[in-house]
């Protein structure tokens, strides 16, 4: 589902919003000091796959990372890496989103924190382009593109909350 | 040990060569030395009218691969596989990472790493633009010299993958090909090499490894020469600033070749081993005097010497060679790339008149052989082939 056009609008509101509480102060949101760059999605026929990226916080704020949304799939949900009973490392939603303190990269990468992409609407096949949306708690929001490529990682199991495996 | 005298090689009875226009006799002058930088950190541009690693100084390292489409891709997988590659090679001749690149810390020293990409006739066909395929665009004609294997011949697309340092090679081959294997597969991969960079001045012609000064007679990359020799001009207007390769796997009979004493070595091939003069001269870039005769009246240069039956006829038999040594466990060679706008007008009489009749012939078999047409040069937002396939 396309939500483009509703989130330029809460940029513009979330931004007038800010310049008027604050007065004569210019503040950033979240959007504006958050760089995400070397994106790029593995690429998959169904189900779910994994998107990848370094996300550069450059500001003076801690940015708070509540969700995400692409075109490219039913949901899409934030996911880090956790020890599961046994040997493995499982993926699982994380529950309060994903926190970059000020000044610092953020990587996603296989292995480790991730996006997923749940519900594929389509298959995703190398050289093609997902458009993501990140979302964040102060309101605003930050667009990006990501390559799809093949990739031989990034199989992890995912557990979601009922506790059920699933692959990657 | 075979002797061979000028009257031995004229013995065949070879018809004596019309003295046809010969256009220039190429020969440029030696790149000059660059002022010294770390070969690790030298960066060459891929984005402009042409593709990078056709005009660039050959680096010391070469890997030419060919893929096979998978069954059923269309225009968008091509495209795909075309992005994909336009930005693994913007990020790995820069000496950043791929995205996603498993071992980032093998793509910190690119060495002049080129990634020149190539389409065979199957592209055009699963593109839906047969219509649009050039006629030279397929299989060289046979020639009774060819002992061709099709392990080493044909390929849907090629990559040709330049570097001055090997692992940079390896390491952009495999970025390249995994990220886009399901849409399409390795058919073959022919690893060369010339002199490491640094051991020789830039622009030295290379050597072979039969030993001889191997592609003299060149046009100078940015000379009007090479422009018409290699660059399409825009027939038709899609293929501007493109043009074509023929790859053959040239294997060297090196055990008999050794039975061959230095002078028979160079009434073979025309030219003096030393320094790559030819016959008639004492530099390597005189020009060769076809005409010159002993005092016997032989000619001094053997008409079936490989300089005289390589020598072009007409205008349009010049090219640029661009090739590369092999050495393995198959057997010791040259990978001989060579590049033109059409290749049934400049590069196949010439290989014609070479299987007929060349002094060169008992000690070198052609074992692998494939066309390949090279898109023009792109932008920093395209890729390559995106005037044709234009999504």
């Amino acid at each position: 589902m396309k939500k483009t056009l509703l989130c330029t609008a809460s940029v513009a509101v979330a931004t007038a919003l800010f310049a008027t509480a604050c007065g004569s102060e210019t503040t950033t949101t979240s959007a504006d000091a958050v760089v995400v760059a070397d994106a790029w999605v593995k690429a998959s026929d169904t189900g779910m796959t994994g998107a990848f990226a370094e996300i550069e916080n450059t500001g003076s704020d801690d940015v708070h990372i509540v969700g995400a949304s692409s075109p490219s799939s039913a949901s899409t949900e934030l996911h880090e890496m956790v020890s599961a009973e046994g040997t493995s490392m499982v993926m699982q939603e994380m529950g309060d989103g994903l926190v970059v303190p000020a000044g610092t990269t953020h990587t996603l990468a296989p292995g480790g924190d991730h996006l997923m992409l749940m519900d594929l609407a389509e298959p995703l096949r190398p050289g093609s382009t997902v458009s993501f949306t990140l979302e964040f708690a102060d309101g605003s929001t930050e667009e990006f593109t990501a390559q799809v490529r093949d990739f031989a990682g990034a199989q992890e199991e995912y557990v979601p909350a009922d506790g059920a495996a699933h692959d990657g | 040990m075979a002797r061979f005298t000028r009257r031995a090689l004229l013995g065949g009875g070879v018809a004596a060569l019309g003295a046809a226009g010969l256009g220039a006799v190429g020969g440029g002058t030696a790149v000059a030395s660059r002022i010294p930088e770390p070969i690790g950190a030298r960066t060459v541009e891929i984005h402009g009218a042409h593709q990078a690693g056709i005009d660039t100084s050959a680096q010391s390292f070469a890997s030419f691969v060919a893929l096979d489409l998978a069954d059923g891709i269309d225009r968008d997988g091509l495209v795909g596989i075309m992005r994909v590659w336009a930005e693994d090679a913007r990020r790995l001749t820069t000496g950043m990472p791929a995205l996603g690149d498993t071992e980032p810390e093998l793509a910190v020293d690119p060495a002049r790493l080129t990634v020149t990409v190539g389409y065979g006739p199957a592209v055009f066909d699963a593109a839906g633009l047969t219509d649009l395929r050039p006629a030279w665009l397929k299989p060289l004609p046979a020639f009774p010299i060819d002992r061709l294997e099709e392990r080493w011949s044909g390929g849907d697309l090629l990559l040709q993958v330049c570097a001055d340092d090997p692992v940079t090679v390896s390491h952009a081959v495999r970025t390249l090909t995994r990220s886009v294997r399901s849409l399409a597969t390795v058919r073959w991969i022919q690893r060369g090499f010339r002199r490491a960079a640094g051991t020789r001045p830039d622009g030295t012609t290379m050597r072979n490894l039969m030993g001889q000064v191997d592609g003299t007679v060149n046009p100078v990359p940015h000379s009007p020469d090479f422009d018409r020799q290699v660059w399409n001009p825009g027939d038709p207007p899609w293929m501007a600033g493109g043009t074509s390769l023929v790859l053959r796997r040239i294997r060297m009979e090196l055990d008999t070749w050794d039975e061959l004493d230095r002078p028979a070595r160079e009434l073979a091939v025309g030219r003096r081993l030393s320094n790559g003069a030819p016959l008639t001269g004492s530099e390597e870039y005189d020009d060769a005097d076809f005409e010159a005769t002993d005092r016997f009246g032989i000619p001094v240069i053997p008409p079936e010497s490989h300089v005289a039956r390589a020598r072009p006829r007409t205008g349009d038999e010049q090219f640029l060679r661009r090739g590369y040594n092999y050495d393995d466990q198959d057997g010791v060679g040259l990978l001989f790339a060579a590049y033109q706008v059409d290749v049934e007008r400049q590069f196949v009489p010439v290989q014609q008149r070479l299987a007929e009749h060349d002094a060169l012939n008992p000690w070198i078999t052609p074992i692998g052989s494939a066309v390949f047409l090279l898109p023009p040069g792109f932008g920093p937002d395209g890729y390559p082939g995106d005037v044709l396939l234009g999504v």
